[in-house]
């Protein structure tokens, strides 16, 4: 067996889940791979896919309930508007930081070699096409090929 | 730590960041890309000079800054410095690895 001393060359990114602070969390691990000289590849599935839904990716929100760092009672996290709200002034913190929108993120993204997979059985379940998707994603693949794709030495896989 | 390259002294941190921009010259810069297997063209020297005119106007370095420069796009910055391009740009511009990750 060859030895390579634990370098990271390939990063594998799942994500499942459309709230912006996960999509987020996906696209910035992504990004700073590549930034590193790391390759990234981004599997999209169940609600990850919103992410990448044309129609859906700017109007994401940030969970209020059942988000203990939120620091609102769940019952107050569960009044209508709420999740605007939090999203609007989340939103607003990102841009001073100058973190980009969705869908800008997916352009930067793309722009720097991310490759981007979406899950078969999921489009099905949501009754999503591949047309309804951002063009960076390549194509919908089953959990066997992404697997495939994950093959070689130094590949991490995460799952958010 | 000091290092001896294109006949120069220069200091370096342990990454080979050059830690005083004065010490750089463009002899250094193309010894730098050498050792960083980039062969310069005038593209690239048009970036070094945009991120070193950035690095001293203070304005922090970021990917999305540099594709919003209008010196060059995303695509072309990771053709040009394929291998992590704002790390190896700004080690070969003499200035410090941005502390940026987007």
């Amino acid at each position: 067996m060859s030895e390579n001393k634990g370098e990271i060359k390939k990063m594998m990114i799942i994500l499942s889940k459309a709230t912006l602070e996960n999509v987020y969390a996906a696209f910035v691990l992504a990004n700073g791979a590549r930034m590193e000289g790391i390759e990234a590849e981004m599997f999209f599935t169940f609600f990850g896919l919103e992410a990448v839904h044309k129609k859906k990716m700017n109007s994401l929100h940030i969970a209020t309930v059942g988000n203990p760092a939120m620091h609102i009672p769940t019952l107050v996290g569960g009044l209508p508007g709420m999740e605007a709200l939090a999203t609007t002034m989340m939103k607003k913190e990102m841009a001073k930081i100058d973190m980009p929108e969705v869908s800008e993120f997916l352009e930067i993204l793309a722009d720097s070699g991310v490759r981007m997979w979406a899950c078969k059985l999921a489009m099905d379940m949501f009754h999503f096409k591949k047309e309804d998707l951002f063009e960076g994603v390549e194509e919908v693949i089953t959990v066997g090929d992404f697997y495939k794709k994950s093959e070689g030495e130094g590949v991490h896989m995460l799952f958010i | 730590m000091e290092k001896v390259i294109a006949g120069k002294t220069i200091h370096v941190n342990e990454e080979g960041f050059m830690t005083d921009f004065k010490e750089w010259d463009n002899t250094i810069g193309e010894a730098l890309a050498v050792e960083n297997e980039i062969s310069l063209t005038p593209r690239h020297w048009e970036i070094l000079n945009y991120i070193q005119t950035e690095y001293k106007n203070e304005v922090p370095l970021s990917i999305r800054k540099i594709g919003k420069s209008g010196v060059v796009d995303i695509k072309e910055f990771y053709q040009l410095f394929p291998k992590a391009p704002l790390k190896t740009a700004t080690k070969i511009a003499g200035i410090p690895k941005p502390a940026s990750c987007i």
